[in-house]
């Protein structure tokens, strides 16, 4: 084999696995079909081992839902809505005319102590659904780690306030990463101009 | 220890991101969200009376800067005078909501009916 055509196979390659390292493009097909202009925000099902992960992570969720174009109902209204008047959450989007239900899972959110650092992790998968029809518009699994070096005697910090402090960069994230998050709202000036 | 490097290198460059650069907002946030978390996390930290003094701060603020305030701000103030028994200020902050987020309007109704029960 010639030094060119070594040089062809190895770039082909690195091509190949770098097209293979990548996530697909979410397919939008079903979001932009049912676009929606407001989102109401369920409180989160906690699978983690963090008391109050439900509130802290609801307390994180408007503002990138809310930046990146859409009408978020407030989450803290709605919540008290819904118990006085005993709304079940399946009749709360009817009833609060959302067009739109995002149900988020906490999978994980909180600090594990290792040797020489503290891993703090957010992880969770979210759903978007559409109010009307039940159609599935927009699905994600998400995790994201930091890590904060203890040094000597390092003194290890409120769990739930370093997942709380992740929490919000982890959003950002998770609905805002181009090709993965939700797309454009109709409050955003890039709205109906997503790839 | 080189994973450790990675994530602490990309920790840094996200957190540059994010506060480093000075991406325009569409909204003035204030503490809408704050209190939303020491409302459920630490119910006892603070009083309706001094939530309604800080989020009307918050709107004076945005005001002078000439920025909106986020969804569900104005309904968050409206609950708030509505616990308070002030009725007229809390139409008037769910009055607001649904002007600047027609969105809200089927929440907004309902809210204000039940103000006009007895």
């Amino acid at each position: 084999m010639s030094a060119r055509a070594l040089v062809a196979v190895t770039a082909c390659a690195l091509a190949l696995s770098t097209l293979a390292g990548c996530a697909k493009p979410y397919d939008y097909t079903n979001f932009r079909q049912h676009h929606p202009r407001s989102i109401l925000v369920l409180l989160p099902k906690n699978e983690s081992n963090t008391a109050d992960a439900a509130w802290s992570y609801q307390s994180t969720v408007t503002r990138p839902l809310a930046e990146r174009g859409y009408y978020v109902f407030p989450v803290a209204v709605v919540d008290r809505l819904m118990k006085d008047d005993g709304v079940s959450p399946s009749k709360a989007a009817e009833i609060l005319g959302a067009d739109s239900v995002l149900y988020v899972t906490l999978e994980e959110y909180g600090t594990k102590q290792q040797v020489l650092n503290a891993a703090t992790l957010v992880k969770l998968r979210g759903q978007l659904v559409d109010a009307r029809s039940g159609v599935l518009l927009w699905e994600r699994r998400f995790a994201i780690q930091h890590n904060s070096n203890l040094g000597s005697g390092g003194i290890l910090g409120d769990s739930t306030e370093a997942a709380h402090n992740l929490a919000g960069p982890a959003n950002v994230r998770f609905f805002g990463d181009s090709d993965q998050g939700l797309l454009y709202g109709p409050y955003h000036p890039r709205y109906g101009k997503d790839e | 220890m080189a994973s450790f490097l990675r994530t602490t290198i990309a920790w840094a460059w996200l957190s540059g991101l994010l506060l480093g650069c000075s991406t325009p907002t569409l909204y003035s946030w204030g503490h809408y969200e704050a209190q939303i978390y020491s409302s459920s996390v630490t119910p006892a930290t603070m009083s309706p009376e001094a939530q309604v003094a800080q989020l009307e701060q918050d709107y004076q603020k945005a005001r002078a800067e000439n920025k909106r305030m986020p969804p569900g701000f104005h309904a968050q103030l409206g609950y708030l005078y509505f616990q308070l028994g002030r009725l007229d200020q809390a139409r008037r902050e769910l009055e607001a909501e649904k002007t600047e987020f027609p969105e809200s309007a089927v929440l907004v109704d309902r809210l204000l009916a039940s103000l006009k029960k007895p």
